[in-house]
């Protein structure tokens, strides 16, 4: 088998600002003010946990937020400004219990060695709920930002800037694993706070970078944090299935579906993954409520508001929450694991998913009736594996 | 004319990677797991200390190309422990210390700003240096930096992160749903920095955070570290905690401070202080003697005089004489990845000098160890700590200690229990916080603009493409 266990569906929710839409801070619910707040992250990922949803994502980036995906786009009527992503998942994480906690990183500019004790501290302060969806970068602005490299250039540019995506995972979870569980071993006769045999150099070496280790940080409770890609094509495909364990996809109909996850798994084989199970998510956006017409109707005022309306990566589904629900088990028929569900707008489709959606799959016994483990890895149904360099002993 | 009383600034260094800290103590608990940290926090925070301050170092240590094992190894991320650290507490400032070599300004500048907003404006970073290929080997970048260069690009680096701090200047989220303007300033985060170590522009990603930017501790001891925090710091992160050196140390830092227009309330000198309490002095020296033994076990102590020596000294016995041999001169290959023993300026004169003491007083390895290493600053009854702690800083050897507790997490519970009331008592130190941000704990004077919101006179008024007035 290359995907986890079947039956139930795994829920995650990805939070951005006020939500997906652009005019979604203009809405009468909406904190449009309180964004760069602990306060508001807090509220929102509790909600979350309310509905027992396996994990939520934060997007990030290293430029403002943009209309156009290549450079900044100057507007001044949609949310702009940010916060570390890894840092909202950290301040989160104490005051939070079951729900995991997936921050993203771009891996283009950022040091492999700092993201990985900052995961795995993540992991630390959360008890175990850790994750990190890595995404690459091929702005020029973000580049000039850093003012470091060139990137990549001609026909392999994107292709490169995914395998170095891939070294970059490589040594992330090589240092997780530089420490093995049982190095602090405390031992007065001797005077040793740790057994140094169980701490290993990670001597990684690549076209990109060079890292030799161990971590400064201890392993974590997970072990291996959870690592996640959004993925559209076949170059991020097989990052999704040689080095992550969740991929969030973007089909727009059921056949997609089903290609995409025969894609991903036929990847894993190449990648010598096949035993090694690999979730892969269906990314919606959703609008949703319990009126039949009702969330077609705010979508329509929305993109009015905006001025045009909203096409994202993602399919945009408007309807009920028991609709919803049919079409999450009718595309998990075409081995999605779970999904990714991207609320057009905050705090109010959050809470549709949350008050009514789950309560309708738990209805159909397709969602559990409340976190039954305490580690993002548990309820993602991943077992914790040892460090690769304990020894066999 | 008396002058008046100084208020003492009190703030926590969660113990750290070396032999101040004793885990062998059998009340010694984690060093990683989130609840000794919060404990730690929560303790700092009910004694109303200022902040809680972290240490950081990316390369574990070694000695004779091993892992140093007779530590505590092992520590956070600083910025994620801090913003999970300002979760669990409300007025705490968090100080964490950042590398300027081995990190990038935008990237440290968004975590910074992310870390102010977080905690409400809480954050202090204190900025330190490396150029060594030993530490460089966890990173892209590498050991590129010549030592000569390390403060300059560490100056350059500061001046960088203020330039992103400072590129919003507060108001421009107008975020107002009637009109649709989310941004006043179409402009806002915009930057340009051209030098010899960084040549970036763009726009920044975090808006103005509450105290703006971090306040700045500087920790180097140098000629260059010392002008580094006359120029730009708000408080130094001494080690001079006794009296005279710390009144030297502080009548040189304040001293320094006019050359760059600065007056003397603006750079707090805050020594590294540890402390050993009971009920009576002479209950104090004991217990501190003990800490001592626990610091210094003998493997610890043959370790640390092999960082002077450098070389191999495994075959002594710690409770015998010193070596009759003497140091290897040039470059020390002992011991990596640590700053004391930089200290080791002339190994010579100071094995000398251990000899001497060694022969005079009778001392084995590990007992003239104990002698020349870190002994405790503040040895005694509540009472007399309080009282040496206020004596020290009226008398202007510091304006407040750092405190390092050798025990976690609950080294500080003691301090905070009987020592913080008889301090508050004298008037001397705050019963409850009046601030919210960290600059307002420690009475700093507003920060002065380094680069003037006036200086973008194009964003102060301009008009869209339809006419309307977008931003005043």
């Amino acid at each position: 088998m290359t995907g986890p266990e079947s039956g139930r569906l795994h829920l995650a929710v990805a939070l951005d600002g006020a939500g997906w839409h652009p005019a979604a801070w203009r809405e009468p619910d909406a904190r449009p003010a309180e964004l760069l707040s602990a306060s508001y992250w807090t509220d929102l990922v509790i909600e979350a946990e309310r509905g027992g949803l396996d994990f939520v994502t934060f997007e990030d980036g290293l430029s403002l937020q943009s209309a156009d995906p290549q450079r900044r786009d100057g507007r001044t009527d949609q949310v702009r400004g940010r916060l570390d992503a890894v840092l909202i998942a950290a301040r989160v994480a104490p005051l939070t219990r079951h729900i995991g906690l997936v921050p993203t990183v771009v891996v283009t500019h950022t040091e492999p060695f700092h993201l990985s004790k900052a995961i795995a501290t993540l992991d630390w302060v959360s008890s175990g709920r850790a994750g990190v969806r890595v995404r690459v970068s091929a702005r020029p602005d973000e580049a000039a930002h850093f003012g470091r490299r060139e990137l990549p250039a001609g026909p392999d540019a994107r292709a490169d800037l995914f395998a170095e995506a891939a070294d970059y995972v490589e040594v992330l979870r090589r240092l997780w694993d530089s420490w093995e569980d049982d190095a602090e071993i405390r031992d007065v006769a001797t005077g040793r706070f740790i057994d140094r045999d169980k701490l290993h150099y990670i001597d990684f070496s690549g076209r990109w970078f060079s890292v030799r280790g161990p971590s400064i940080t201890p392993r974590s409770p997970q072990g291996q944090p959870v690592v996640a890609a959004l993925a559209h094509a076949t170059v991020p495909y097989r990052l999704v299935a040689g080095s992550a364990d969740v991929g969030f996809v973007t089909p727009h109909d059921r056949a997609q579906a089903r290609d995409i996850v025969a894609e991903i798994r036929r990847l894993q084989g190449s990648a010598g993954r096949t035993a090694q199970p690999v979730h892969v998510f269906g990314d919606l956006l959703v609008w949703l409520d319990r009126e039949r017409g009702r969330a077609a109707e705010r979508k329509a005022r929305l993109d009015e508001l905006a001025g045009a309306e909203y096409h994202s990566d993602a399919l945009s589904f408007a309807g009920t929450p028991a609709e919803l629900a049919d079409l999450l088990q009718d595309w998990q028929q075409a081995g999605l694991t779970g999904f990714r569900l991207r609320p057009a707008t905050i705090p109010h489709d959050l809470a549709q998913i949350t008050r009514a959606l789950v309560p309708e799959l738990r209805h159909r016994s397709s969602f559990p009736e409340k976190y039954a483990v305490s580690t993002l890895r548990g309820l993602l149904g991943l077992v914790r594996p040892v460090s690769r360099y304990a020894s066999a002993s | 004319m008396t002058r008046p009383v100084k208020p003492v600034h009190l703030a926590a260094h969660f113990p750290g990677v070396n032999n101040t800290t004793v885990w062998s103590d059998p009340r010694a608990g984690s060093h990683i797991e989130f609840g000794s940290f919060a404990h730690f926090a929560r303790t700092a925070e009910r004694a109303k200390f200022d902040f809680l301050f972290l240490a950081e170092g990316l390369r574990l240590r070694e000695q004779h190309g091993k892992i140093y094992d007779l530590d505590v190894v092992g520590r956070p991320d600083t910025f994620t422990i801090l913003a999970a650290i300002a979760a669990v507490t409300d007025h705490l400032g968090v100080a964490g210390t950042i590398n300027s070599t081995f990190n990038e300004p935008y990237e440290v500048a968004r975590q910074f700003a992310s870390l102010d907003h977080l905690s409400g404006g809480r954050a202090a970073w204190n900025v330190v240096t490396s150029w060594d290929a030993f530490t460089g080997e966890n990173f892209r970048r590498g050991g590129f930096l010549p030592q000569s260069q390390r403060y300059e690009r560490a100056r350059t680096f500061l001046h960088t992160t203020w330039q992103l701090f400072d590129s919003w200047h507060g108001g421009e989220i107008a975020a107002d749903k009637a009109s649709g303007e989310f941004l006043a300033d179409p402009d806002a985060g915009r930057f340009r920095h051209h030098d010899a170590h960084f040549d970036i522009e763009g726009h920044f990603d975090v808006p103005r955070s509450p105290q703006g930017r971090p306040v700045i501790f500087q920790a180097g001891d140098s000629e260059e570290g010392r002008e580094f925090a006359a120029a730009d710091a708000d408080a130094i992160f001494s080690r001079h905690s006794t009296l005279t050196a710390g009144q030297d140390f502080y009548a040189d830092a304040k001293r320094r401070l006019a050359k760059y227009g600065r007056s003397a309330d603006e750079l707090l000198i805050l020594p590294a202080a540890t402390f050993v309490l009971a009920d009576t002095d002479a209950q104090a020296a004991e217990l501190a003697h003990d800490v001592r033994l626990q610091q210094v076990s003998g493997p610890t102590a043959i370790a640390l005089l092999e960082q002077l020596w450098n070389r191999d000294l495994s075959g002594y016995d710690p409770d015998g004489p010193l070596p009759e041999i003497d140091p290897v001169l040039g470059e020390n290959t002992t011991a990596r990845g640590r700053a004391s023993v930089r200290m080791h300026r002339d190994p010579m004169a100071t094995a000398r000098e251990w000899r001497a003491r060694a022969a005079a007083k009778n001392l084995s390895i590990r007992e003239l160890i104990i002698e020349v290493t870190g002994r405790q600053s503040f040895v005694g009854s509540p009472a007399t700590i309080a009282a040496t702690i206020n004596d020290y800083v009226q008398a202007d050897a510091s304006d407040g200690y750092i405190l390092v507790p050798h025990i976690t997490p609950g080294g500080l519970d003691e301090f905070a229990d009987k020592v913080v009331p008889l301090l508050q008592e004298r008037g001397v130190f705050r019963v409850d916080y009046t601030g919210t941000t960290l600059r307002e704990h420690l009475g700093l004077p507003p920060r002065r603009e380094a680069h003037p919101a006036a200086a973008r006179p194009a964003a102060r008024a301009r008009t869209t493409a339809d006419g309307t007035r977008a931003a005043s």
